[in-house]
């Protein structure tokens, strides 16, 4: 199971109060966790990647085990801590005034 | 005739504020959306229920809400506008190409009579059109790809599609603008583009009367005269009687002629209104006194309206799309301190119905049967 974190507007739009838990089968990668999102949460669609490239949107990140993996490929697997569910994975809105 | 709703679109948030037909005592609701920039709340002629919401941000990009019982409960529509084929370029602020980049959606506009067709503005310029109530959207390529199109540049808000008005005699037809190209007609529901700029002249182009590159900062039509239409450009107030094939300046004796919104009386082809801003380079009332100007001749003669309004130390500014009419003779405005004022006698008399919502980016009006 897969815990993951929203930022308030999306927990807003998705209509959910707290974590978001999903069951992914190993291998977990940020590609996979984000499409389970989407499929369950469709109007989230848009919101954290571009809808055609699927590239992060540039005011949003993603973080787990107090590290930045906003960066790093979406095809990589999670820390095990994260497909364990031990850890959430986090989508972030970017510091940027607000 | 049941009762008068205003559609708010905030910084932070969209607002409905809702009267009965003597718009003395008004309900506020909201902010719907807390947070997000509201750019555009519009319902359909067809059902006035039937609310379309653009809501956007930084963050999390753009989406469309809709609403189908009057704004009480709204849910989530589709939100992919995609520019279709090649994405071309347009100018950027210095003169240099820059790639076509989509930011948010400006201004929706359902059909006269189908609920489920609505017209969309984006930014950077572009057209869509739904007809399946917001669930699929498709651009219209013909504007974007207009031969014009590189020569298009940002105005200071953005290259920004924010007028878009529909024909009601002749439903092929439809008028838009885009600042900063100017204005643009189909006479084939979109099929086709011309540029509609002959008569404007603007000195921040090297061309002052250039085909395209002209600041409109928004056009009115009275539904009972089609071809006659008001523009607020940049600078100067502009008026065709050709459906946009020529313009003339109707500035009249306003103390100035730069401002952002234009609004037709609803019942009434010759009445129009204005809010006249210092300057490009000054955006607030002159004076520090905020007035709304009339003209009950079609242009040229203008009076201010100012009971009501505060002719002291108001340095607010009234955005393109915030101000509207009602065919009960109301008039209201929306500014970028908050205020939303509203008169039920044609402007003579205004009330502030609301003083401290965040910097208000639109406001419409239906009065509901």
């Amino acid at each position: 199971m897969i815990r993951v974190v929203l930022p308030a507007h999306l927990k807003n739009l998705a209509r959910v109060s707290g974590e978001v838990q999903l069951d992914l089968a190993a291998p977990v990668t940020q590609r996979l966790v984000l499409d389970a999102l989407e499929t369950r949460f469709p109007m989230l669609r848009g919101t954290i990647r571009d809808h055609h490239t699927g590239q992060r949107r540039p005011f949003v990140r993603f973080y787990a085990c107090e590290e930045d993996l906003s960066n790093e490929s979406p095809d990589a697997p999670l820390p095990d801590e994260v497909a364990a569910g031990k850890e959430p994975y986090l989508v972030i809105g970017a510091m940027a005034g607000g | 005739m049941s009762g008068v709703r205003v559609l708010v679109g905030t910084r932070k948030g969209a607002f409905i504020l809702t009267a009965d037909g003597k718009r003395q005592d008004w309900q506020v609701s909201g902010p719907h959306f807390g947070g997000w920039e509201i750019y555009h709340v519009n319902g359909s002629p067809a059902d006035p229920d039937r609310l379309y919401v653009s809501q956007s941000s930084g963050w999390f990009g753009q989406l469309i809400q809709r609403s189908d019982d009057g704004g009480k409960t709204f849910e989530p529509v589709g939100n992919d506008f995609a520019y279709e084929g090649e994405v071309g370029e347009h100018l950027w602020y210095d003169g240099t190409p820059r790639p076509w980049e989509f930011k948010r959606i400006w201004h929706l506009e359902p059909s006269l009579d189908d609920p489920d067709t609505v017209y969309a503005g984006a930014e950077d310029a572009a057209i869509y059109r739904t007809t399946d109530g917001g669930h699929s959207w498709q651009e219209l390529t013909a504007l974007r790809t207009h031969e014009t199109g590189p020569r298009w540049q940002p105005g200071a808000g953005g290259m920004c599609l924010h007028t878009i008005i529909l024909d009601p005699v002749n439903r092929d037809r439809m008028f838009i603008a885009i600042s900063a190209a100017g204005a643009f007609r189909s006479d084939d529901g979109g099929k086709s583009w011309q540029p509609i700029n002959r008569g404007l002249r603007s000195q921040q182009i090297p061309d002052e009367d250039a085909e395209v590159g002209h600041c409109v900062h928004r056009i009115a039509m009275h539904p009972s005269r089609p071809d006659v239409l008001f523009m607020q450009k940049h600078w100067d107030v502009m008026r065709s009687d050709d459906a946009g094939a020529s313009w003339h300046e109707v500035s009249g004796d306003l103390p100035t002629d730069f401002g952002f919104p234009i609004a037709v009386h609803a019942n009434e082809p010759e009445t129009i209104y204005v809010v006249p801003i210092k300057s490009d380079s000054e955006h607030y009332p002159p004076e520090g006194k905020l007035r709304v100007y009339r003209s009950r001749t079609g242009g040229n003669e203008w009076e201010p309206l100012t009971n009501g309004l505060p002719q002291a130390n108001c340095y607010v500014n009234v955005l393109r799309d915030a101000m509207a009419v009602d065919t009960l003779g109301g008039v209201y405005f929306g500014t970028s301190g908050g205020q939303v004022y509203g008169s039920a006698d044609d402007g003579d008399t205004w009330t502030a119905i609301v003083r401290d919502l965040p910097p208000v980016l639109s406001v419409e009006v239906q009065a509901l049967p």
